[in-house]
């Protein structure tokens, strides 16, 4: 598990509202987890603290055998997030993006060259290496978020909705390039059941904060006796007095 | 490192957007030259190359503020700055990254101004570097007041405070385009009681080469700079800790 992710009963209130209670995950290493979710449903607030962008109102999670808690400057030397938004530097080539990502890790020049380089290689990035970020398609932009997020060699990568608002293709270019990231443990997040489908080895349920149910796309629907993800999403979420 | 990484960064974002350069540089010295023309054919005082220079360097350095609120304020807004966070920068990494390259673009401004100004007539002495160097701290105000503005507000709200309220407020208030006694009474104490008339007699005093007169009114300048900076570092430490 060391390199996994292990969530105990991880919980976030703002003021009244419970935006993730409870929560409660193992995500062996080199899994892709997806949490499925509409709005609202808690995903994001749980990747927040996952990746020490927000603290826990109450439980703990281990990121990479470290705690969220109390030793979030060691999580981040492990993770890499990819924000809902591209959140890139508008301004800068692509390139200059992944470099400067190297170089907020800490990676002497040299090594964030090389880094870049095959970072770069792994996603496709060659077209548009040179081009500023803010001239790149949604499709480009997301790919380049998701190599920023994987700069510095993370074991534990977090996705928040990598596809929202991309286009068929686009989006099936980074399914291809999602599917393609070896030897990282990854929890995406999606409103997208197919996404989920396509690439998840587990996907977890979430709505109203909480996590409903977790399981291999195949067992959930074999345990609402549905024929797609999306059935036994809403039958799950039905059943739960959430629908 | 962090810092100057991140420094590189914020000067490419600022010194690639045209806007910036034409409001920051552009702007001023179009006044210059339009001042030096009016005061070929109705010679003012005010309108020396001697009086006006410094005046129009101190409202130059009014942009620098709109340039990092705004750049702070976006990053905020695309998610930009949380991703950063999920990387073991440090508060003292991203204040220095945003202030840094600020300070050569100051210094850079004023060459320019005065620049000018020997072209358009000011006679060229020595007291020129101190009058660029005493412009320094309203600069570092300046930038102080955009990083907290920036750390508060949103990227369209810090347009209007920064841009349009504190360029006037640099304008009308520092004794530039009018003298200040000849609106007497609330005006000219509240001039006297903000920090921009001090910027600017403090820098004419530099081209004086007026050491004693500069004193006065640099403790004023020093003093804001002081707040300003000491409010924007606790602020963004502030909002930092907050997630």
């Amino acid at each position: 598990m060391a390199e996994g992710v292990e969530a105990m009963g991880l919980t976030k209130k703002y003021g009244d509202l419970t935006a993730v209670d409870g929560l409660t995950l193992t995500i062996p290493a080199g899994e892709l987890f997806a949490l499925l979710g509409v709005n609202g449903a808690g995903k994001t607030t749980a990747i927040r603290m996952l990746s020490c962008l927000a603290r826990p109102t109450a439980g703990d999670a281990l990121v990479g055998g470290k705690s969220v808690v109390s030793q979030p400057r060691e999580v981040k030397e492990l993770i890499g997030l990819s924000p809902q938004e591209t959140a890139v530097a508008p301004n800068l080539t692509a390139e200059e993006n992944l470099l400067f990502m190297a170089g907020a890790h800490g990676l002497p020049r040299a090594e964030a060259r090389a880094r870049a380089a095959e970072v770069a290689e792994t996603l496709g990035l060659g077209p548009v290496l040179r081009k500023r970020a803010r001239t790149l398609s949604g499709g480009w932009a997301r790919r380049l978020s998701i190599a920023m997020a994987l700069i510095s060699r993370p074991k534990v990568l977090f996705l928040d909705e990598p596809t929202l608002g991309l286009d068929v293709l686009a989006r099936s270019a980074l399914w291809d390039v999602i599917r393609s990231l070896e030897g990282v443990t990854i929890l995406l997040t999606t409103h997208y059941m197919e996404e989920a489908e396509a690439l998840a080895d587990r996907v977890g349920v979430m709505a109203a904060g909480r996590l409903l149910c977790v399981g291999a796309p195949a067992e959930l629907m074999d345990r609402t006796g549905t024929d797609s993800l999306e059935a036994a999403f809403l039958a799950t979420v039905k059943e739960a007095g959430m629908g | 490192m962090r810092a100057l990484n991140f420094s590189r960064r914020t000067a490419k974002e600022i010194l690639r957007d045209p806007l910036n350069i034409l409001f920051g540089l552009g702007f001023p010295l179009v006044i210059l030259v339009l001042l030096a023309a009016i005061q070929k054919n109705v010679p003012v005082p005010l309108f020396t190359p001697e009086s006006l220079t410094p005046g129009v360097a101190v409202f130059g350095h009014a942009f620098l503020a709109l340039f990092a609120a705004t750049l702070i304020a976006r990053d905020r807004a695309g998610s930009f700055l949380a991703r950063l966070y999920t990387t073991p920068m440090t508060g003292a990494d991203y204040i220095l990254g945003y202030a840094l390259p600020l300070v050569p673009m100051a210094l850079g401004q004023s060459l320019a101004t005065y620049g000018a100004a020997l072209a358009l007539g000011l006679r060229g002495t020595a007291n020129i570097l101190w009058a660029i160097l005493a412009g320094l701290p309203a600069a570092l105000f300046f930038i102080g007041l955009g990083l907290l503005c920036g750390t508060v507000f949103t990227d369209k709200q810090v347009g209007g405070l920064c841009g349009a309220l504190l360029t006037n407020l640099t304008a009308w208030l520092s004794g530039t385009w009018f003298d200040v006694s000849l609106a007497g009474g609330w005006f000219k104490s509240l001039s006297e009681k903000l920090p921009f008339l001090h910027a600017v007699e403090l820098c004419r005093a530099g081209l004086r080469g007026d050491m004693a007169g500069a004193v006065p009114h640099l403790w004023w300048v020093l003093g804001y700079m002081a707040a300003a900076i000491a409010a924007a570092v606790a602020v963004f430490a502030l909002k930092m800790r907050k997630n």
